[in-house]
């Protein structure tokens, strides 16, 4: 327990930094700079406060960190409770570093109501931090289900032609999902008599209940991540968002399904994890070969890193149902990684699309010559997505498969075939876009990356390096945690064989 | 029944001030001259002193109000449930004088009849919430309806309102027929209307004794009440009328008498006929799920703003009875806060439909939202508050009257009604998303005219931040519902 509450310290400050924004007022131009200031050293300043979070984060210990307690809604027992362990940790992380990498990405390409998007983005951040907080299923839902709002906005206002479009496939599917995961909550509620999370990870579901609520939240939390067959609302969405949208749906959104199979599926339903690893593993199979396949076909950059996506989120699905230590820190780890390199290929995307207004492969080529550092800077987070060794990619899909191995050596050998496959269309994107002769007029004259973008890109490439060259950093926290977790998972395994007989 | 409870009159000073005031002001405006240029001018002045009688009222009430509990020889009862609502009932109506003024001063309507038929009609609703006899109920309901189909058509030059008045007339007496012929049944199968006696009569010797006509007269009842809330398949009523309604009527019909009815219906089924609950549990359901379907399917192809919250309402009414469905006190629990918060919803929503003016006059298509997010930044964003708390997406208030419903459902076992629910609500947020997307995706069109008047500014902001903020603060409505719920089933 500490004195000060720094998460909900960090969970709430880009949301005071959106109710400043809000008074803004003057002059149309003072207001979108003003509000764009606003936002960036808002977001710095809960970037730099989550810091020492992490600087303060014991990992020696799995049990949860930060504690804050507070009643909420008397009667029923649901209280404002927070707190991280080593698997949010970084996720609380993740999220404060590329909310500012975003506004800065958007610093020129937004020049549309810029005041409503600075808003939408601090609050979409505060509710992401607090998703990864949360310690009460009603507060993580709420944060949950209330990341819809600003993200709807965001594709909706200021996304591409189709906007409208994407906008409501993103968010019908999403809440589909979610409101069975709500009545999920509630019948774990009048099973368990409380809606907090440590509890309910220690509280013993009956199996042929367990085996309901792990489909409900299945449901939800398979339209997240996205998995084969319930992606298709992401190519949409990806398409259409503005890049900053695009950056944050790949590099923070996506994990919340993830995140929410570690924290609730596992645990909770050990039995049914069990039970439906078989599916688990079949739909990551098929998300990683079928989509890297689609991918290979794409005409169109953004869809392109999109199914990518959907083929690296594969990887994670699998590796956390695997239930070994390897597997689930590779899913953790890949997660993080994909974060940050899906994250950087939107702005790469970003970048020229910003310049030519063209997100077609076939309106690229050469650039290399006319953009020698943005050719490097692409180069490198199209390896790191591979897999290269020594970025973070080749960590996450290594561990992952190393988990898979001691499960199941067929289903470590077809996710395996994913990084070939996704080699094969990251190179083929890249050689198309960079390399070859610079024949196109409308390129002749296109100018490397500016300060600013360079800016955006450093410290991206610095993390890239740093979780692929030395990965201990990130590894060291999550131990405890994900060695209780698996301890858990396989206690209540081998308790349930005594039950099912009894029964 | 008992003595001393014979003929309190403490215990009904809030009704006895508001009857006296709606009568005075009557005669107030009946006795003024009737010109023209003097119309406006009584008009505005009776509104205003309306506006002073809810609110003396509602101290009243919540001074008054909890006395001893049942009083005029067992026909009224005010106890802390009767409270909760009447409170929420002289809330909507007070709002529903404020947001009216601007449009019927602008329509040349500016009658002092609205405001006292509003008071006679909320008479009427505190009536019914209090009614512990099936005379006193049809009584107060009786009051509330006549008062509403005259206010349905005040326009009376104007052939929708008329209709919509003479439709809401036929109907409404076809569902007062079905009512009382279900009241005699009661009254012949067990010689009482007392809701006590009632309950005291349904179980002899600690079982169950129930004849099959009880049961009809039952049904007979719940169909009555359900065309009040508007419910399936009752509700043919509602958007014709909605529509047909001048928008401040609309305002007016879409929350107070909603909440009453419902809180008449908590009163009836879970007051005399708890224990029937087994009997009546599956109309509930079937009641509740359809309303929730239609609303949500209904709606999609509307373009008519009023249209779609009429729909809106049906599918409300139906989420509010899930909770009834339940049928446990965690369920009623869940109807009282989903009442409260559809109030500040709705008198929201509807005070922003009545900003909807352009060139003096009203327009009510969902297109004429256009563009409103670039034009009028601050009513959009209180209007797609207003909508993604109607679709129940979270933090915002809406969520937290299904949460407490389902909740309810879930622990009395309807699951499948529970996933027709949540499934309907995904219907239902594709319509109110359409509303935001028309004001911040769509090109703008022509600015409403400006200004819209501090008392709608007021009023929207005000619900907005209720709304906003619901989830910083729900002590008060839940420990009010709580404490609502605890009386209701102690007394019950």
């Amino acid at each position: 327990m500490q004195s000060l509450p720094i998460l909900s310290i960090v969970t709430f400050l880009p949301l005071a930094g959106a109710l400043i924004i809000l008074w803004i007022s003057g002059r149309p131009e003072d207001v979108a700079r003003n509000a764009r200031k606003t936002a960036l050293w808002t977001s710095l300043a809960t970037f730099l406060l989550s810091l020492f979070i992490w600087l303060d984060f014991d990992p020696g210990s799995a049990a949860f960190q930060f504690e804050e307690r507070v009643v909420w809604m008397s009667g029923v027992d649901i209280a404002y409770h927070m707190g991280i362990d080593g698997i949010s940790l970084f996720f609380v992380l993740l999220a404060t570093v590329l909310t500012p990498i975003c506004i800065l990405a958007s610093w020129e390409s937004i020049k549309d109501r810029v005041k409503e998007y600075m808003i939408a983005f601090l609050v979409l951040e505060t509710l992401m931090i607090g998703m990864f907080c949360a310690l009460d299923m009603v507060l993580f839902y709420v944060f949950f289900e209330g990341v819809l709002i600003p993200m709807f906005l965001i594709i909706g206002v200021w996304g591409g032609p189709r906007r409208v479009y994407a906008a409501f496939k993103f968010f019908l599917y999403t809440l589909l999902g979610s409101v069975l995961m709500l009545l999920a909550l509630l019948a774990m509620y009048f099973d368990a008599g409380t809606t907090d999370i440590p509890t309910l990870m220690a509280h013993d579901f009956p199996v042929s209940l367990q085996t309901w609520l792990w489909l409900a939240f299945f449901a939800s939390f398979a339209v997240k991540v996205p998995m084969w067959p319930v992606h298709t609302w992401l190519p949409d969405a990806h398409v259409e968002a503005p890049t900053a949208g695009s950056v944050i749906l790949a590099g923070v959104l996506l994990k919340f399904g993830g995140y929410g199979f570690l924290r609730f599926s596992l645990p909770m339903f050990p039995d049914a994890s069990l039970e439906f690893a078989p599916l688990m593993f079949g739909l990551s199979i098929v998300a990683v070969i079928y989509t890297s396949l689609v991918a290979l076909v794409q005409e169109d950059m953004k869809k392109l890193i999109a199914y990518s996506s959907i083929a690296h989120m594969g990887f994670v699905t699998a590796g956390a149902f695997s239930m070994t230590a390897h597997g689930i820190e590779g899913a953790v780890f890949q997660m993080l990684s994909h974060g940050i390199v899906s994250a950087a290929l939107f702005l790469i995307v970003g970048v020229v699309y910003d310049r030519i207004h063209s997100r077609d492969i076939d309106a690229y080529g050469g650039l290399v010559h006319r953009m020698p550092v943005y050719a490097v800077v692409f180069m490198l987070f199209m390896l790191a997505s591979v897999g290269l060794p020594g970025t973070s990619g080749f960590i996450g899909e290594f561990l992952v498969l190393m988990g898979l191995f001691e499960v199941h050596t067929g289903v470590a050998a077809l996710v395996a075939t994913g990084l070939v496959l996704g080699a094969v269309y990251m190179l083929y994107l890249y050689r198309r876009v960079v390399f070859g002769k610079l024949t196109k007029d409308h390129l002749k004259s296109i100018l490397d990356l500016s300060p600013r973008e360079m800016a955006v890109f450093a410290p991206l490439i610095l993390l890239v390096l740093w979780m692929g060259i030395y990965p201990s950093s990130f590894l060291e926290p999550m131990h405890a945690s994900v060695a209780q977790l698996v301890e858990q998972v396989q206690a209540a395994q081998a308790a349930s064989p005594a039950m099912m007989a009894t029964r | 029944m008992q003595e001393e409870t014979a003929f309190n009159i403490v215990t009904v000073i809030p009704e006895i001030f508001l009857a006296l005031s709606a009568l005075a002001l009557l005669m107030l405006g009946v006795f003024q001259k009737d010109s023209v240029a003097e119309r406006p001018r009584t008009g505005g002045l009776i509104a205003q002193l309306a506006m002073a009688t809810c609110a003396l009222t509602l101290l009243l009430t919540a001074s008054y109000g909890r006395g001893p509990e049942v009083t005029m020889n067992g026909l009224f009862t005010a106890d802390v449930f009767a409270v909760f609502l009447k409170v929420l009932i002289l809330v909507a109506s007070g709002t529903a004088i404020l947001v009216s003024r601007s449009y019927l001063t602008l329509h040349n309507n500016n009658r002092f009849e609205f405001p006292v038929l509003v008071l006679f009609a909320t008479l009427g609703m505190m009536m019914m919430v209090s009614a512990n006899d099936l005379m006193s109920l049809y009584m107060g309901l009786e009051l509330q309806s006549l008062s509403l189909y005259v206010l349905a058509a005040i326009n009376r030059d104007n052939l929708r309102s008329t209709e919509a008045g003479l439709k809401y007339f036929v109907l409404g007496a076809l569902a007062s027929g079905l009512l009382l012929y279900g009241m005699s049944l009661v009254y012949g199968f067990t010689g009482t209307t007392n809701f006590d006696v009632l309950a005291a009569h349904l179980t002899v010797d600690g079982s169950l004794e129930v004849s099959s006509g009880l049961i009809v007269g039952l049904v007979f009842m719940f169909a009555g009440l359900a065309f009040k809330v508007s419910a399936v398949p009752f509700h043919m009523w509602t958007p014709d009328v909605y529509e047909g309604a001048p928008t401040p009527v609309t305002a007016f019909f879409a929350v107070a008498p909603k909440i009453a009815a419902i809180g008449l219906i908590l009163r009836v089924m879970v007051g005399p006929f708890g224990d029937l609950v087994s009997q009546w549990q599956q109309l509930v359901v079937f009641v509740a799920g359809a309303s929730m379907v239609l609303g949500a399917f209904a709606a999609i192809g509307q373009t008519n703003i009023k249209r779609l919250m009429a729909y809106s309402s049906i599918g409300h009414m139906g989420y509010a009875l899930v909770g009834l469905a339940a049928g446990t006190e965690q369920g009623v629990r869940g109807v009282l806060i989903y009442v409260a918060i559809y109030l500040f919803m709705n008198v929201g929503t509807f005070a922003a439909i009545l900003c909807m003016r352009r060139n003096e006059r009203m327009v009510e298509s969902i297109d004429d939202l256009a563009g409103l997010g670039k034009r009028q930044p601050a009513m959009a964003l209180a209007l797609a508050v207003f909508m993604f708390s109607l679709a129940g997406i979270p933090p915002l208030a809406g969520f937290f009257g299904k949460l407490y419903v389902f909740m309810a459902a879930i622990e009395a076992g309807l699951i499948i009604l529970a996933v027709i629910g949540v499934l309907a609500s995904v219907v239902g947020a594709f319509y109110y998303l359409r509303i935001v997307k028309v004001m911040y995706f769509d090109e703008a069109l022509d600015s409403f005219d400006r200004p819209i008047g501090p008392e709608m500014t007021a009023v929207m902001a005000v619900t907005g931040v209720v709304v906003m903020f619901f989830f910083l603060y729900p002590a008060p409505v839940l420990s009010g519902a709580e404490a609502a719920t605890a009386a209701l089933f102690g007394g019950g």
